[in-house]
């Protein structure tokens, strides 16, 4: 074969003079090192294209629900630790810097400082599946897993174990009023609350709550999230789930939330609180699809995370035979791209999942 | 081949140190952004800071963690265009669904699940 | 003086093969050099057995199909009860399902696609063998949980997977899901190499317009494979975490929605139904170019609008959901937008009449193929346009005029253009000729069944016979009785089609290297191809300028004249 024969991709690569003798690591079918680096990427690239649209399926399903129940996702979110969420996040940013090093390390031949940098990355991997273990655990205790094992699961209107929904209610409660802004927890509980067919607006606990505002004032403006929400997402889809005001007192919740609009915007209120009551009958039903759409988003993104550690492990395989080398460290830049899309992915979900408002 | 003597030589683009850790300042200081800014209740703006500022750290990593901003401009637009086919897919299955949401009765109005 | 030149050994090449040869299918021996190879043609060959095996078997779904409802017109010999409807809605929905993901939308990309592509570059694999072989076994991973499907209960769900019907059925639903998911990946991954392999290992001298317009099909195919497929794989896997879980997204009984599972599946599949037909659109310019004896007219225009069908095909999903809930705006923008689908299949077809239009067409069995796509396409895709207006659709949906819709497309433009490809490499891939009067005959009974098949489908539907129904009233007897009838014509041309290359394989005469006079690459090496692909280094000009193969009686096939080729590509790069 000539050494003339050029190929040209679009990155013009046509002027490489290779070695008479193919080297080693280029296989047969490419006329360059450099043909054969562009190609692997422009796969991996590729590739990662198709990543992106699978998890956009989730992405989606999110959206969907996220806009058309707002206040479902409030609720459900109190379930979530922004802070293991934001710690996450910081691992596995750092894993990301460790492997765009180790790819340095690799183009400029530095064999120690790319195993060091693989390791790292392999242990960012391994301290983000403990942390996504813990917050697992923690759902776990509380009954949250997705469909038939989760406590708010419904079967023909009636809560399938409503023991357990007591107890995930007073947990979610608990975390949605308490917290920051220092409320005590919601007397929480009673039979009422596991009513599921009283609907909204006869609910006692409206009138309940309307006094709670009269009260402490901090800002517990959670009665009123309905009105809140619709103002806030702007979904026109809201309306469907908001009944009109029916009562004198849903009058009075309307009213108290107004006065209390200005401490909306000052920066010391905590965000708009969901508790348990404040949801209508319908939204109680569909709290369990919170938690399907948090599970399916971070387990296929764990599963993602699982696939890019073995990856590097393998990577740190190689690395440690010597196979790379300043010509040849393909696979370790292509394999840190995945790990970047990975974690790309997560800094989406972060917000999304651990940040609702 | 004289790679072996000339240090910047050799195939792809090789970061800095300096810029790698530039680059994971900023990323840090995105994250601890986007966590403070949900202790100020903006209204319907929060949720969009949140999705800028994930928006711009995803540019962040692309561009320099991923050598995007060196590399052939091609994969930059293969990633554009995923997301673009993206939005379009969220774009028109929220707005449907916006509008018939309406139609769908309560939950316990449908029966039972089966097996 | 050009480098061409300097190393052209101005004698050309285009002779008698000499004995003793080796070619890629002699190569080398055994199963495991079959099992382990990495050579895009034995990949190719091993698709071909896989996916002509799903064929044979979706397609006997399909006659017992047509048998089950040919006997219902005579109740007395066999009446319909509970338990033979239910064996009708697992034969239509195992015949849907296998024919589209384990037939239809691997036929062309990876068998003609897997064994062409890389001859038509003139480069020695794909960019990714590892993955293409990959490609293949996942492939048969995804048939052997179809196998397992068959055994375990079958499925009666359509191959749509429609919720909350999936998600309560007791048939076997994910394994089934997990099946058409693992057969996505192997789309994917074919994708993903053909797209790479055109950007990276185009020859010095092809640049994207000198391209055969096969490879700008694949290409658009490939785009959509990428970037489609990925949501199919993720609606199956919520599938079975709702069959598993039932985590509800899905199922309204739970709160969730399953007009949004439409959307997830029609995102997928509507470009779906272009990776099926961009391909064989591919397939049918070439043989028009090589039939005709001529440059394709309107080269440009026939490349591009591959590239807008892939694109504009993404817009156009809510036209299967007219009906199903979808809100009336979603109905009005997506009703529009499928209207101007028509444009682009249009400016194919017209190009082709033009091609064809004073060239000095030579009636070749893939030829007859390709005149048959052109008529059967222009009723699928016209009926298309029909279905796609809003009013009509509301009537039609569901009915056996659909049915008579997309197999016009799928069977008789995308089915008759994989055969008419299959016949048109047919030497190249195996070295053999075909016996032509058997191969015409088998083409005319297809042509000719398929019509009588479907044809009725359409007055059928219009008068209101619903689809995948096991029972129908008096009135529709004589339809389906002509439909089943023809649908055996049409099975008969299949099998003489399989008898013909069979009986090809075994005492076929030897084929030349260059039987049609194409000028593309493929044709630039021996038939079959070596291990290597190319001997020597193939001559890179206009893909469409055939002048310089001439005729030469004595083989029966075209010899290339490499001084003249250099000449008239002079003369064009003027
Ligand atoms: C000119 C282009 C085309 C247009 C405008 C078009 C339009 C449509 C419309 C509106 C429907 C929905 C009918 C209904 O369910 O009520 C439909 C169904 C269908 N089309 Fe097409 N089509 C076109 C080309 C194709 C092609 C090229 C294929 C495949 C190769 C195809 C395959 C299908 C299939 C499989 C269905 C039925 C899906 C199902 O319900 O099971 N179509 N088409
Ligand atoms: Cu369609």
């Amino acid at each position: 074969m000539s050494n003339e024969q050029k190929h040209t991709g679009d990155t013009g690569h046509g002027d490489n003079h290779h070695p008479p003798d193919h080297p080693a690591h280029l296989a047969h079918h490419f006329e360059t090192p450099e043909q054969q680096f562009e190609s692997g990427k422009l796969g991996m690239w590729v590739f990662l294209a198709t990543e992106v649209l699978m998890f956009g399926g989730l992405f989606c399903a999110y959206a969907i629900y996220r806009g058309n129940h707002q206040d479902v996702f409030l609720y459900g979110y109190g379930a979530l630790d922004k802070m293991w969420g934001a710690t996450n996040t910081v691992v596995l940013l750092a894993s990301s810097l460790t492997m765009a090093w180790g790819v340095r390390a690799a183009q400029k031949g530095q064999q120690k400082l790319l195993l060091t940098m693989l390791f790292l990355t392999f242990m960012g991997g391994v301290g983000f599946m403990c942390i996504k273990g813990v917050e697992y655990k923690a759902k776990w205790d509380h009954n949250l897993f997705p469909g038939t094992m989760n406590a708010f699961y419904y079967e023909a209107g009636q809560p399938k174990y409503p023991e357990k929904l007591e107890h995930a209610i007073e947990f979610i409660d608990g975390r949605n009023s308490g917290g920051n802004s220092g409320g005590e927890v919601q007397g929480g509980g009673g039979h009422g609350l596991l009513d599921a067919d009283v609907p909204y607006d006869e609910s006692p606990a409206i009138e309940h709550d309307a006094q709670q505002v009269g009260h402490d004032g901090a800002g517990h403006i959670v009665s009123a999230s309905p009105v809140i929400l619709t103002a806030s997402f702007g979904a026109p889809a809201d309306m469907s789930t908001i009944k009109p005001p029916a009562s004198p007192a849903d009058m009075g919740v309307n009213d108290a939330v107004i006065d209390h609009a200005g401490v909306l915007t000052t920066p010391s209120a905590e965000h708009t609180q969901v508790l348990w009551r404040d949801l209508s009958s319908a939204e109680q039903k569909k709290v369990h699809l919170f938690f399907g759409i948090y599970f399916m988003m971070t387990g296929l993104h764990g599963l993602h995370v699982l696939i890019g550690m073995i990856l590097i492990a393998w990577l740190f395989w190689k690395a440690k035979k010597g196979a790379f080398n300043k010509d040849y460290f393909a696979p370790v830049d292509i394999g840190g791209l995945y790990w970047h899309l990975v974690d790309l992915i997560w800094i989406f979900l972060f917000p999304l999942l651990y940040l609702i408002h | 081949m004289n790679a072996h003597t000339n240090d910047d030589h050799g195939i792809g683009h090789v970061s800095p140190i300096w810029m790698l850790l530039g680059v994971f300042a900023l990323l840090i200081f995105f994250t601890v952004m986007t966590v403070a800014v949900t202790y100020i209740d903006l209204g319907p703006a929060n949720i969009w800071i949140a999705l800028g500022v994930a928006v711009i750290k995803a540019t962040l990593v692309g561009l320099y963690f991923m050598h995007l901003r060196y590399d052939s401009p091609f994969n930059s637009l293969i990633l554009v265009c995923a997301f673009l086919f993206l939005a379009l897919f969220i774009g028109i299955a929220l707005m449907d669904t916006g509008e018939y949401q309406q139609n769908i009765g309560p939950p316990d109005t449908v029966r039972p699940v089966a097996g | 003086m050009s480098v061409i030149q300097d190393q052209v050994k101005v004698s050309g090449y285009g002779g008698q093969q000499g004995p003793g040869e080796t070619n890629y299918i002699n190569h080398s021996k055994g199963i495991m050099s079959w099992l382990l190879t990495l050579d895009h043609k034995r990949i190719g060959l091993m698709y071909m057995i896989a996916v002509l095996t799903a064929f044979l078997g979706g397609g006997l779904c399909a006659i017992a199909l047509r048998t089950m409802l040919y006997m219902r017109s005579a109740p007395d010999v066999a009446p319909i009860t509970t338990g033979t409807q239910d064996v009708y809605n697992q034969l239509f929905t195992l015949h849907g399902a296998i024919l589209v993901f384990m037939f239809i939308i691997p036929a062309v990309p990876a068998i003609l696609g897997n064994m062409i592509l890389p001859l038509m570059l003139g480069a020695k694999d794909v960019a990714f063998p590892r993955l293409n072989l990959l490609s293949w076994y996942c492939y048969m991973a995804g048939a052997t949980f179809f196998l397992f499907v068959l055994l375990s209960g079958g499925l009666d769900t359509g191959w749509t997977f429609y919720t909350p019907y999936s998600t309560s059925t007791s048939t076997s639903v994910a394994a089934a899901t997990m099946g058409a998911f693992i057969l996505g990946f192997s789309s994917i991954l074919t994708g993903l190499n053909f797209i790479a392999t055109i950007h990276m290992l185009r020859p010095a001298g092809m640049g994207w317009f000198r391209m055969p317009l096969f490879l700008w099909a694949l290409y658009a195919t490939s785009i959509i494979q990428v970037l489609a497929t990925p949501v199919l794989a993720i609606t199956l896997m919520l599938l079975a975490a709702e069959r598993i879980l039932h985590v509800g997204i899905f199922d309204p009984a739970l709160g969730g929605d399953p007009v949004l599972f439409q959307h997830f599946f029609w995102f997928y599949s509507h470009p779906a139904v272009y990776i099926m037909i961009l391909p064989g659109m591919g397939i049918i310019s070439e043989l028009m170019a090589t039939f005709c004896r001529r440059q394709v007219f309107g080269y440009s225009f026939i490349a591009f609008s591959s590239i807008a069908i892939a694109l504009l095909g993404f817009l156009v999903w809510g036209h299967h959901m007219y009906t199903s809930g979808q809100s009336a705006m979603t109905n009005a923008i997506f009703s529009l937008i499928t209207f101007s689908v028509a444009i682009p299949s249009a400016i194919k077809i017209f190009n082709w009449l033009a091609t064809m239009y004073k060239g000095s067409i030579s009636l070749a069995t893939p030829m007859l193929y390709a005149l048959a796509f052109i008529w059967l396409f222009t009723i699928g895709g016209l009926t298309g346009v029909f279905l796609g207006a809003l009013s009509l659709d509301i009537m039609a949906h569901d009915t056996y005029f659909v049915v008579a819709h997309f197999h016009y497309v799928m069977v008789g433009s995308m089915l008759t253009s994989f055969i008419g490809g299959m016949y048109y490499w047919w030497p190249k891939m195996f070295g053999k000729m075909y016996n032509e009067t058997v191969a015409k005959v088998a083409w005319f009974l297809i042509f000719f069944g398929f019509n009588l098949t479907f044809f009725i489908q359409f007055i059928a539907g219009s008068q209101g016979m619903p689809r995948r129904y096991a029972d129908y009233l008096p009135e529709f007897a004589i339809y389906h009785q002509i439909s089943t009838l023809g649908s055996y014509v049409l099975a008969i041309g299949l099998f003489l089609v399989l008898y013909n290359w069979i009986q090809s394989l075994v005492s076929g005469p030897k084929a030349p290297q260059n039987p049609w006079g194409g000028n593309t690459l493929e044709w630039h090496t021996s038939s079959p191809p070596p291990h290597e692909n190319f001997i020597e280094d193939p001559h890179v000009t206009e893909p469409y300028e055939m002048r310089a193969w001439d005729y030469d009686e004595s083989i029966d096939g075209y010899v290339y004249d490499k001084a003249k080729a250099i000449e008239l590509d002079k003369q064009s790069q003027h």
